[in-house]
């Protein structure tokens, strides 16, 4: 079975990020990038289903700049097999990327799909479940576990209060929870073959898909800063302000 | 405790602007180190080093390596550690490819090496101890024992050790005293003690091979009388895999000031009959061979106090940024701020940044000269680069590691009372570093190194050419509109001068007084890094102006590198003509009392 697995670029976890000063976004100029862990999480599931033997071949998907080929570098070391870039300057929305995985699977006909269930940049945790709508492919979101069988999948998701089973057919759009797996550290005898393998670049016009986007960014602000507290002469004060002014009881 | 994280654009900086990649990769055994492979190895090296090594640094400091029954147990969690640095092919990045290794280049190395050093400088002194082995027998080694010995310790399933030092035996090696017996079969049977051997015993592999300076029965006195041995701790059976236990047993483990983890041992060898050793290369060349070996660990040792020195700092301007202590100055009232407002905590935390960043320029440029001198195809190339790695090695050694201790007694001081605490974790460093000065080699050392083999046995020839590139700067710095450019100038010009004149005297003055020579050996030696490492700030803040004026330029860190060579200049370079008078005038009264006066 061949997989196809989605990675994105995102600011890397560890910087703080900023907020451009015209409020237009996030300030990405000569900030440090890294895959988006929960794609780090995608990308580990399928090197762990291709060293099982329940799968043949691991295409890496990447969908932006140029530089997202140094995010695809990194699934090439990780254990994926080709790359793909889908090269655009464009700000590029969740129904974009998932239209052109949408194109890409139609000519590459992967068995199972893995993305990350969001990105820690915008969150939106929309691709993955696009993506199988557009196909008409059943969709496991949040998963935690999956086993594959023939043409059925056993998946254990997270769910508010609890984790779900469900048994589904192939092919599937799946999307990754933290508790799936821990990625594996690179090792520096895969990074240097990982500049041997493909990488292919294409533009979303050649997969004949329009990334302009349909939504527009009025504006990004920081949270409000925290003020201080106040201290409360009793219980009964306290009750009253939870209830009154907080309301949260 | 802060968490530490790479430096990974000034890496970057040094080794793609300042120095330049394409020569090396130009080179056919290097053709695949572009910069992305470069910043991809980097910031996985980084990645490993931040989640796995540095959480361990300081469990190694209060769980010290313990003997018992002759079995040394690492601290909790270093066992695991060394198993997933092995298996992440990190060991082998050195190496030959004939053996597994990855090939890649010093410069790449060494940047590397930064960081395992930054994270947990006492866990790496292993495989450190292994790649100097690997280096020996690479150069020194037959066929036979490159087969059967460099597989392993490439992949770092089994670590290396040095054994050079004895009792009686420290800086002067001529003194050696173990015993090499030739034996019917070829092999040799050791017998003696060795001191202060780096990881000589550990849990971490099922094999150690040692590297044992000793003498043969017939061997003539000194230096000229010592040999190298390969001693297994396990004999390998016909197929190499460990199986006989040999004769070398570890009796003890010193209480060091620093590097807990570190197990540093007292090994016996042929307690019981003698230990198996096979001879390396031929008799009574032993310390020849070392050397070769030693000059790499010399840089490399260098290294560990730029990595040391990154390592305190970064822990000090975390502090300096949550501490809130006092008011902004001359405020009388408003709310206090964090110290890193106070004029004299930015100058401490400017003097350790632009000091860090002027000797991880130095390090890094010995490292790239390394690399060409050993593979460049031009003859006369490759003996120019050698030479300059020659006479940057001791100042890379003696001049980094000197002020790493400085640079992390400021990382203590920038704390405050909570500084001399041991939980605060400043205080670790500086005790860590401390080391750095001392062995491979003291500064004292170094700087004799510095000033008899390397100056006056050319005559100041390659310094001259040194100074001669370096003179273009003054020119540019002239040119430049910049203020900080213009405010680097004078003090850079004058460090400069200063260097040519104290090389001018100690070529002059080394055969008429050798013993003044020898007084001043240690201020030339930090004179020349000083001036030197603020040679390279100096290119280094050229080249960040030239940038600022591109498009999408990293504004931030190339004003910085500007300001920080500025203070570089200003607070280091103007030290310079001081240490020239000390080197010309000084050596006299150092050694104008009488023993029975002191």
């Amino acid at each position: 079975m061949k997989v196809l697995v989605g990675v994105k670029r995102v600011v890397d976890a560890n910087i703080k990020v900023r907020v451009k000063s015209d409020g237009s976004g996030v300030d990405t100029a000569n900030v440090k990038m890294a895959m988006n862990p929960f794609c780090e999480i995608a990308v580990e599931q399928a090197v762990r289903m291709k060293e099982a033997g329940t799968v043949t071949e691991i295409v890496a998907v990447s969908v932006g700049a140029a530089q997202c080929q140094e995010t695809l570098r990194t699934a090439l070391a990780m254990g994926a097999d080709r790359a793909i870039l889908v090269e655009t300057d464009q700000e590029v929305q969740p129904l974009a990327v998932a239209k052109v995985i949408k194109a890409l699977c139609d000519k590459e006909k992967p068995g199972l799909v893995i993305m990350g269930k969001q990105a820690i940049d915008d969150d939106c945790n929309q691709t993955g479940q696009m993506l199988a709508a557009l196909l008409g492919w059943p969709q496991a979101c949040f998963v935690s576990k999956i086993e594959v069988n023939g043409d059925t999948a056993q998946i254990t998701r997270e769910i508010d209060g609890g984790l779900e089973k469900l048994s589904s057919k192939m092919p599937l759009v799946m999307t990754t929870d933290l508790r799936l797996n821990e990625p594996r550290y690179v090792t520096l005898p895969n990074i240097m073959k990982a500049k041997k393998k493909p990488l292919e670049n294409v533009k979303p016009a050649d997969l004949g898909v329009d990334v302009a986007p349909r939504l527009a960014t009025l504006k990004v602000a920081e949270p409000p800063q925290r003020t201080a507290g106040v201290k409360v002469d009793d219980v009964a004060a306290l009750v009253n302000k939870l209830k009154n002014e907080a309301r949260v009881i | 405790m802060s968490d530490y994280a790479a430096p990974l654009k000034d890496m970057q900086f040094v080794i793609e602007e300042l120095i330049g990649l394409g020569e090396i990769s130009s080179l056919p055994e290097f053709a695949e180190v572009t910069p992305d492979l470069v910043e991809q190895v980097l910031d996985e090296a980084g990645k490993f080093a931040a989640e796995v090594l540095a959480p361990l640094n300081r469990v190694g400091d209060t769980h010290p390596a313990k003997l018992e029954n002759g079995v040394v147990t690492t601290p909790p969690g270093f066992k695991e550690a060394y198993r997933r640095f092995v298996d992440a092919g990190w060991n082998g990045l050195a190496g030959e490819a004939e053996f597994g290794g990855q090939a890649l280049p010093h410069i790449v190395s060494l940047a590397v090496a930064e960081i395992w050093n930054s994270a947990n400088m006492a866990f790496c002194l292993c495989p450190m101890l292994t790649s100097g082995v690997l280096e020996a027998l690479k150069s020194k080694g037959s066929a036979e024992q490159r087969k059967r010995f460099l597989p392993k310790l490439t992949s770092g399933d089994w670590t290396g050790t040095m054994n050079l030092t004895e009792p009686q035996a420290g800086s002067d090696l001529s003194a050696v005293r173990t015993r090499a017996e030739p034996q019917p079969d070829g092999t040799y049977k050791l017998f003696g003690q060795k001191i202060f051997i780096t990881y000589g015993e550990h849990d971490f592999t099922e094999n150690i091979i040692h590297l044992v300076l000793a003498r043969t029965p017939d061997a003539p006195e000194g230096t000229r009388g010592i040999s190298l041995f390969i001693v297994p701790k396990f004999l390998l059976d016909d197929q190499g895999r460990p199986a006989q236990r040999n004769d070398v047993r570890c009796v003890s483990i010193e209480h060091k000031m620093g590097i807990h983890a570190s197990p540093t041992c007292v090994l016996a060898y042929g307690d019981q009959g003698g230990a198996t050793g096979y001879l390396v290369g031929k008799e009574n060349e032993g310390l020849r061979y070392m050397f070769i070996m030693m000059n790499h660990a010399r840089l490399g040792v260098g290294l560990e106090g730029v990595a040391m020195a990154e390592r305190a700092y970064q822990h000090a301007l975390w502090y300096a940024k949550q501490r809130v202590q006092g008011r902004e100055l001359g405020a009388k009232s408003g709310d206090r701020v964090t110290i890193i407002h106070h004029p004299d905590v930015r100058r401490m935390l400017m003097s350790m940044k632009s000091q860090t960043e002027a000797m991880r320029a130095l390090a890094y440029t010995a490292a790239g000269a390394l690399d060409l001198a050993s593979h460049h195809a031009d003859p006369e190339k490759r003996g120019q680069q050698q030479a300059l790695v020659d006479l940057l090695t001791p100042i890379v050694k003696g001049w980094c590691t000197e002020q790493a201790v400085e640079i992390s007694s400021l990382g203590v001081q920038i704390h405050g009372g909570m500084g001399f605490i041991e939980e605060t974790g400043a205080a670790q460093f500086y005790r860590d570093v401390r080391i750095t000065t001392i062995y491979e080699g003291t500064t004292g050392i170094q700087a004799m190194d510095l000033v008899s083999r390397k100056v006056a046995a050319e005559r100041g020839a390659t310094m001259r050419a040194v100074l001669a590139r370096l003179a273009a700067l003054d020119g540019q710095l002239e040119k430049a509109a910049e203020p900080d450019l213009q405010a680097i100038r004078v003090p850079l010009t004058a460090a400069l001068k200063a260097l040519e004149e104290s090389t001018h005297w100690v070529v002059a003055t080394a055969a008429s007084a050798p013993d003044w020579v020898a007084a001043s050996a240690v201020p030339y030696l930090k004179l020349a890094g000083t001036t030197l490492g603020g040679a390279l700030m100096a290119q280094a803040a050229l080249i960040a102006s030239k940038r600022l004026s591109a498009a999408d330029a990293d504004v931030s860190f190339y004003r910085a590198k500007l300001h920080t060579a500025r203070f570089y200049a200003e607070h280091m370079l103007t030290q310079a003509p001081a240490l020239a008078q000390t080197i010309m005038t000084g050596a006299q009264s150092s050694m104008a009392l009488e023993e029975s006066q002191f």
